[in-house]
């Protein structure tokens, strides 16, 4: 590393703190490699490897399009019902997978924990990777839907990254309040498939949010809201608009949510190594 | 500027013992709550599972020493490398530390078993902090040390432990960081590896002026390559001195350890309450064995609250930590050695014939059971054995910890000496 003169470091209770951010940065290399080796993992065990990222948006497309497009009879407006549902799978997906990757990393890596010295922030932050591959895949998949259905790209797609930058940082806020209380109380690792189960219907994921007013506002307390109304605008064009309440307030809670997990993650680490 | 690479003042570092340690939210709110409640009522209780695994510890490392940490199990040392390598916190004291260290308290530590040779060098390079470019340069030192060539794009989980052992090792073994913390990586692997990680050990601290960390059992080991020796003995400085002075220290305090082994057993069924234990008619924590002696008399005194089905267990132990011989007669011969007893107070005696020993000093760890089912009472290290038998051949020092490859179980009757039936 640097030939300079190395800074004196000082152990002391509760002073880790001191040049975490530093810290963190100059451990990006362990963060790549930690979110390579998940992702190589992940596709070597796997015969079908990419195949399993596609299979369960796929499905529930077809599922919610039956449900909510013929059963309920919710409108689409403009838009093909499977597309409306697709555009929504998206960042759902995306922040899914990031969310359960993260909640589940420390524990996942107790093994580094209790060994090595590192700032933790790295082990949740690398579990995005797989996510954001994974995304990609599905990325693909619905780019031929939306050519089939004649819908194609508009300079909205140019804001898509920031609205998946938004969904990543909901999932690491929610992931690291998660991570972090489950290294205490193994508990909490029941309560993610269940805030999973119920958040894809809490979440516009199967509808769209424009006709339906009275219940938007609630919605949008959910911060994903924010992001999937975000993703249609910038993939379906056409009609569909977004409100700017809605975003701000969705982008406001994201943002809680964010500075919190952070917070709370930072506060317990120190820990982790004794309880874990 | 003087040339202290480590400082370390007053460090203590507190506990929860396993006790009343709450895995579940209900626990932890129901043991909160009867906290506050007692302290809203005055009382101030000490939590009795309180534990000071380190008390008060202060020395300092100068540039280019080579420190070895000996104490025994329990001591702190591990917890004491564990703060040096921020892994956890200390409770109060303080360490200052002028350069980069690197911590080894485990071979492999992140290997991945799906992924090659290849890809885990990278992957454990980065965990132990090197840089991409760092690893990339050494890469063909670090195969050729672990000598995995023809296997480095093989997934890990085909290789043989001893090839696993090797490329963890040469990992760590080609990091350069200005301290190096060990913990007992060596206690793994055959013979020859020992030796040669020993030899890379000795290089990088002598040859290369770097300071050196190591915790060891191993006390030849540390006799060879430590400059300074710390001895520590339930979590403080018992010693501290040149590492020849050190290791005599250590060893006169096996000997002249005259407490009673009573006080080491752990209470694991509080239908059981050790009165006493005894090894050869003594219940010292030290015992000399005469020549030629190939067995010794275990006896346990105890009382039982209720009904119980209970036996001896013993285990035989090198002087680091190696299991030698394993003395079970529950398991062996459910039928015979099983004994039940009455509530009330009761003696158990047993045999226990030794393999052939070497001179040296040796550990017991003794035990109160019911076969395959639950442990009552436990105790390990309360008493050393001290045998004079022949002394190993040709001083090889790595021949003794040979003997944990592999341990035998040993035969022997348990017969209650007071109430009791068979």
């Amino acid at each position: 590393m640097e030939a300079t003169e190395p800074p004196e470091l000082v152990i002391e209770a509760g002073r880790s703190s001191r040049h975490y951010w530093r810290d963190l940065w100059r451990y990006r290399e362990l963060l790549f490699f930690l979110a390579w080796r998940d992702v190589k993992v992940r596709y070597k065990q796997a015969v079908l490897g990419a195949a399993w990222a596609l299979v369960q948006p796929l499905v529930t497309m077809v599922v919610f399009t039956l449900v909510f497009g013929k059963l309920a009879g919710m409108p689409s407006g403009t838009t093909p019902y499977p597309l409306l549902v697709l555009a929504g799978l998206l960042p759902w997906q995306l922040f899914s997978g990031a969310f359960s990757g993260s909640s589940g990393s420390i524990i996942a890596n107790a093994n580094l924990v209790s060994k090595v010295y590192f700032p933790r922030l790295v082990v949740p932050l690398a579990a995005l990777a797989v996510a954001l591959i994974d995304f990609a895949v599905v990325f693909v998949m619905y780019a031929g839907f939306s050519t089939w259905f004649g819908i194609w790209p508009t300079w909205r797609l140019l804001a898509l990254p920031a609205f998946m930058l938004v969904a990543l940082l909901i999932a690491l806020g929610a992931g690291l309040w998660l991570t972090a209380l489950t290294v205490k109380y193994r508990d909490f690792r029941f309560i993610v498939p269940f805030l999973l189960q119920v958040g894809v219907f809490i979440t516009p994921v199967g509808y769209r949010t424009d006709n339906i007013p009275n219940w938007r506002d609630l919605l949008a307390l959910n911060p994903l809201t924010g992001v999937i109304d975000g993703f249609r605008w910038c993939l379906l064009g056409g009609d569909y608009q977004v409100s700017a309440g809605l975003m701000g307030t969705s982008l406001l809670v994201a943002a809680l949510l964010l500075t919190t997990g952070v917070w709370f993650f930072r506060a317990t680490e120190r820990t982790f190594a004794d309880i874990i | 500027m003087d040339d202290t690479i480590i400082r370390v003042e007053a460090l203590s570092k507190k506990y929860h013992l396993g006790l009343v340690r709450h895995d579940t939210l209900r626990d932890h709110l129901a043991a909160a709550l009867r906290t506050s409640l007692r302290r809203l009522r005055g009382m101030r209780v000490p939590d009795p599972a309180d534990f000071w695994a380190l008390r008060d510890v202060s020395f300092d490392v100068k540039r280019g020493e080579v420190l070895g940490i000996i104490g025994r199990n329990g001591a702190g040392k591990s917890t004491l490398l564990k703060i040096l390598s921020r892994i956890t916190e200390p409770t109060t004291g303080r360490v200052t530390i002028r350069g980069r260290v690197a911590s080894l308290l485990e071979v492999g530590t992140g290997f991945h078993p799906e992924l090659t040779g290849r890809e885990n060098i990278f992957l454990n390079g980065a965990i132990l902090g090197m840089t991409q470019a760092e690893i990339r340069r050494k890469f063909d030192e670090i195969v050729a040390f672990a000598e995995v060539e023809r296997f480095i794009d093989t997934p890990v989980k085909h290789y043989s432990s001893g090839m696993y052992m090797r490329l963890a090792f040469a990992v760590a073994a080609h990091l350069e960081p200005e301290i190096l913390i060990i913990d007992e990586v060596l206690a793994v692997g055959d013979l020859p590896f020992q030796k040669k990680c020993l030899g890379k050990i000795q290089d990088v601290a002598s040859g290369e002026g770097r300071t050196v960390l190591f915790v060891s059992h191993n006390t030849a080991a540390i006799a060879q390559l430590c400059t300074k020796g710390l001895v520590l003995q339930y979590g403080r400085v018992a010693h501290w001195g040149t590492a020849a002075q050190s290791l005599a220290y250590y060893s006169a305090s096996f000997t002249e350890d005259s407490g009673s082994m009573n006080d080491s057993f752990r209470i694991l069924d509080q239908r059981v309450a050790i009165a006493d234990a005894r090894i050869n008619g003594s219940n010292k924590r030290s015992i000399q064995l005469p020549p030629g002696r190939d067995n010794i008399e275990m006896e346990l005194e105890f009382t039982a609250t209720e009904p119980l089905v209970v036996t001896l267990e013993a285990r035989l132990l090198d002087q680091f930590g190696g299991c030698i011989a394993f003395f079970c007669p529950g398991h062996t011969d459910p039928h015979h050695n099983v004994i039940q007893v009455s509530a009330g107070r009761h003696v158990l005696a047993a045999n226990m014939r030794l393999p052939p020993l070497h001179r040296g000093t040796y550990q017991i760890d003794l035990a109160l059971v019911r076969p395959g089912v639950c442990y009552y009472a436990r105790a390990e290290n309360p008493c050393f054995l001290h045998h004079s038998g022949t002394p190993l051949p040709n001083g090889n020092v790595f021949e003794q910890s040979a003997q944990g490859a592999g341990y035998q179980v040993l035969t022997g009757a348990v017969r209650p000496r007071s109430g009791g039936t068979i």
